[in-house]
């Protein structure tokens, strides 16, 4: 054990920072689930790519640098400590992309993971139906073969498509075999979202941002070249995306401990009337540990993966844990903020509110989507404990 | 950075652990409590044998000579057996404390018997008020009026108390300054205590969670077995969620007693932060494994009989022993919400 970055590391941090410095827009863009803010986030992305900062952790010849999991560590310290805007391909770049390295053809690899790393194509997921939400086996959208073997045609729904509206591609998993049943018999397919046949139905969020959306499909034809996989595999292609979600690459500790490190300056600009709830200091303590936990877990699950181990249940824990813990930061916020916590930033006298009602919304998704919390403790008593499924 | 434990401490571990689980088995433990002094001569000399009793003492006095990130996980397995003899304070708290307190000839005289497991020292702070042990010592560091003393067994009179765990004995420690040998005083007493401090939480810590690993694997066995309504009521979600609750919030615990023993074993600066943060994390987690064992053990668990009150019972013991969640709140506190505290991302490390 030794809990010190080398000077590779160091020199690599001054790197990321020195980039971002010069590059990070000093207004912050607008919401990505508006029109105007998903144009700013795809062009920015386009920078990232520009100088080699869109996916680090990618192969050179694909625009990234190779990096291992702990520059990828520094590289998002550095990144939420600079505020830089977050990333509207989250999707393609850090799901569907190593997915794809893994599974895809080396066609299939060229023709997808340069558009997805320049921002020119921003993907969302189709896995979840109005049946078939923790319950993802129960999918009924299908994708039939047509009768000379060149195309499926799909009909069916999607629906929660986080950032669908303005997206331009979608993967997702179809049913192949209609006489199949759960997990057997569905296939993964990339679909184009301008095909024809596909409508995309807006839905707000709690904010009122149209951030997810419905996709009906009404005999959309794709080629069999967008297929990810082998036909009637695509549950194994999917739970390996699933594990990138929960695992490692989408919450980076970096994130809560930047809210952590907000939360503290927060308490301590408001402590005289914070203090009047003794619950809210012991609050910024486990938010300020709980981040730090994290990490510290984070940084000791990207060692062993380093040094040839596998990802186990920590994609569980992991997603139980951040998720719960932004939850409680934002909930702590609000109560420092008193009567301003209801405000929309915006308004006349909502002071120094910032984010933190945003934070608070979204926060709210987080015990739900990439698998509920409960589905997450299921997993871990029955695959990390081994108590009887039945 | 390397973040992970090399082959020969897991390979060391894994010895520990199989020897321990071997010997302290529940009839041992609940043998050793109809014994006078609970305490068994056998074992700790089996323990030395081991190297065990002299993991922290120096080469050159008969001891291996290697830190607290050697023994972390050691103390984990001790706690996963309930162990009662004194190993995990000797090892991290009592010979830390001699080798480091500036008097060589008491170290030298007692340094070697604590290595061969020929005698055993113990440590008294005020912050615990009760001394652990004291009736098994032969010699007593002890910390009186803002001084350390090496106090031997003949010239300390000890009253007994009885804990709520029969494992543990705790004494209160009376003796005359003036028939000891004053370690330390003012300024030098103050950072060896606090040391000591940090050592003993680490080995609370590390115990704690080794305690919580127990009362899963007690009761995932339970309930595995035990059926009502014609099925194992381990396939109830109401039961799984209080185990998935206990294994997640455990995962969040190692890796900040980890980083403590780190941090003691290189004597870095934040040390006072990460041992507070892994005791509050560790004896939290240890909590929630005894409130959610008990419960779902149904009234099995509340009884003497069942195994589960040994780990449930030392869990509860050690939650206040060297420094109260609150006294670990504050210190994370002084550091946390100092004007020039270095918080957020990059900052861990």
């Amino acid at each position: 054990m030794k809990l010190e970055y080398t000077a590779e590391h160091q020199a690599f941090r001054e790197e990321v920072r020195s980039w971002l410095k010069a590059n990070v827009p000093a207004e912050p863009l607008k919401s990505f689930d508006t029109e105007e803010g998903f144009q700013q986030h795809r062009e920015w992305e386009a920078k990232l790519y520009e100088g080699r900062w869109g996916m680090i952790t990618w192969p050179e010849e694909m625009g990234g640098r190779g990096a291992d999991l702990l520059q990828w560590l520094i590289f998002e310290e550095e990144y939420y400590a600079a505020s830089a805007p977050l990333r509207v391909n989250q999707n393609g770049i850090f799901l569907l992309g190593p997915t794809l390295m893994e599974y895809g053809t080396e066609e299939q690899k060229k023709r997808f993971l340069n558009g997805m790393a320049t921002g020119k194509d921003i993907w969302c997921q189709g896995w979840s139906e109005p049946n078939a939400g923790s319950d993802m086996a129960a999918i009924r959208s299908r994708a039939d073969l047509s009768e000379d073997g060149s195309h499926y045609i799909i009909n069916g729904q999607k629906t929660w498509s986080t950032r669908a509206v303005w997206a331009d591609w979608c993967f997702g998993m179809f049913r192949t075999d209609p006489e199949s049943e759960r997990h057997r018999g569905l296939t993964f397919i990339l679909v184009p979202l301008d095909s024809e046949g596909i409508t995309v139905r807006p839905i707000p969020q709690l904010d009122g941002l149209p951030g997810f959306a419905e996709i009906f499909f009404d005999n959309v034809k794709v080629p069999v070249d967008c297929r990810l996989g082998g036909e009637g595999e695509g549950w194994s292609v999917a739970m390996a995306t699933a594990g990138f979600e929960r695992g490692l690459m989408l919450r980076s500790p970096a994130r809560f401990q930047e809210t952590a490190k907000r939360l503290v300056e927060l308490y301590k600009a408001n402590q005289e009337t914070a203090d009047e709830d003794p619950s809210i200091r012991e609050a910024v303590l486990r938010a300020y540990m709980d981040a730090e936990a994290y990490c510290l877990t984070t940084y000791q699950t990207a060692c062993r993966l380093m040094q040839g181990g596998k990802i186990g249940a920590e994609a569980s824990t992991n997603k139980i844990f951040w998720s719960e813990l932004d939850q409680q930061m934002h909930a702590t916020a609000l109560k420092i903020l008193e009567t301003r916590g209801e405000l929309l930033p915006e308004s006349p006298d909502a002071g120094d509110v910032g984010r933190w009602l945003d934070g608070w919304l979204f926060a709210q998704s987080g015990p739900i989507y990439a698998g509920t919390n409960e589905i997450q403790r299921n997993i871990i008593a029955e695959r990390m404990l081994g108590m009887p499924r039945k | 950075m390397d973040f992970t434990f090399s082959e020969d401490q897991l390979l060391f571990q894994e010895s520990v652990r199989d020897f321990l689980v071997n010997e302290i088995t529940p009839d041992k433990i609940r043998q050793l409590w109809e014994t006078d002094s609970g305490r068994s001569d056998e074992l700790w000399q089996q323990l030395a044998e081991m190297g065990l009793t002299g993991l922290t003492v120096p080469e050159d006095f008969g001891g291996l000579g290697m830190n607290e990130l050697d023994f972390v996980l050691l103390a984990q397995e001790a706690g996963y057996v309930a162990l009662s003899e004194p190993l995990v304070n000797s090892v991290l708290v009592a010979t830390p404390l001699l080798s480091e307190c500036g008097n060589s000839a008491i170290a030298e005289q007692w340094l070697p018997k604590i290595a061969s497991g020929e005698a055993r020292a113990v440590v008294g702070l005020a912050v615990n008020k009760l001394v652990e042990d004291a009736h098994c010592a032969d010699l007593l560091l002890l910390e009186k009026g803002g001084a350390i003393y090496a106090v031997e067994a003949a010239n300390a009179s000890l009253r007994a108390n009885e804990s709520v765990d029969p494992g543990r004995k705790l004494f209160a420690v009376d003796f005359d300054p003036a028939a000891a040998v004053c370690l330390a005083e003012g300024g030098a007493a103050q950072a060896l205590i606090n040391k000591a401090l940090n050592r003993g939480a680490l080995g609370v810590a590390a115990q704690s969670l080794g305690l919580a690993q127990r009362m899963i694997d007690l009761s995932v066995r339970y309930t595995s077995e035990r059926k009502q309504f014609g099925v194992a009521i381990g396939s109830f979600q109401a039961v799984k969620h209080h185990m998935a609750n206990i294994a997640y919030k455990l995962e969040y615990a190692k890796t900040p007693v980890y980083r403590a023993a780190y941090d003691i074993a290189n004597d870095t600066p934040r040390a006072d932060l990460s041992v507070s943060h892994a005791k509050l994390a560790a004896c939290e987690v240890a909590d929630l494994a005894a409130k959610n064992s008990i419960q779902v053990h149904g009234a099995m668990g509340y009884t003497w009989e069942v195994d589960l009150h040994i780990f449930m019972k030392r869990a509860w013991a050690l939650n206040s022993s060297y420094g109260t969640a609150g006294f670990h709140k504050n210190r994370v506190a002084a550091v946390l919400l100092a004007d020039n505290a270095a918080l957020g991302a990059g900052a861990t490390f």
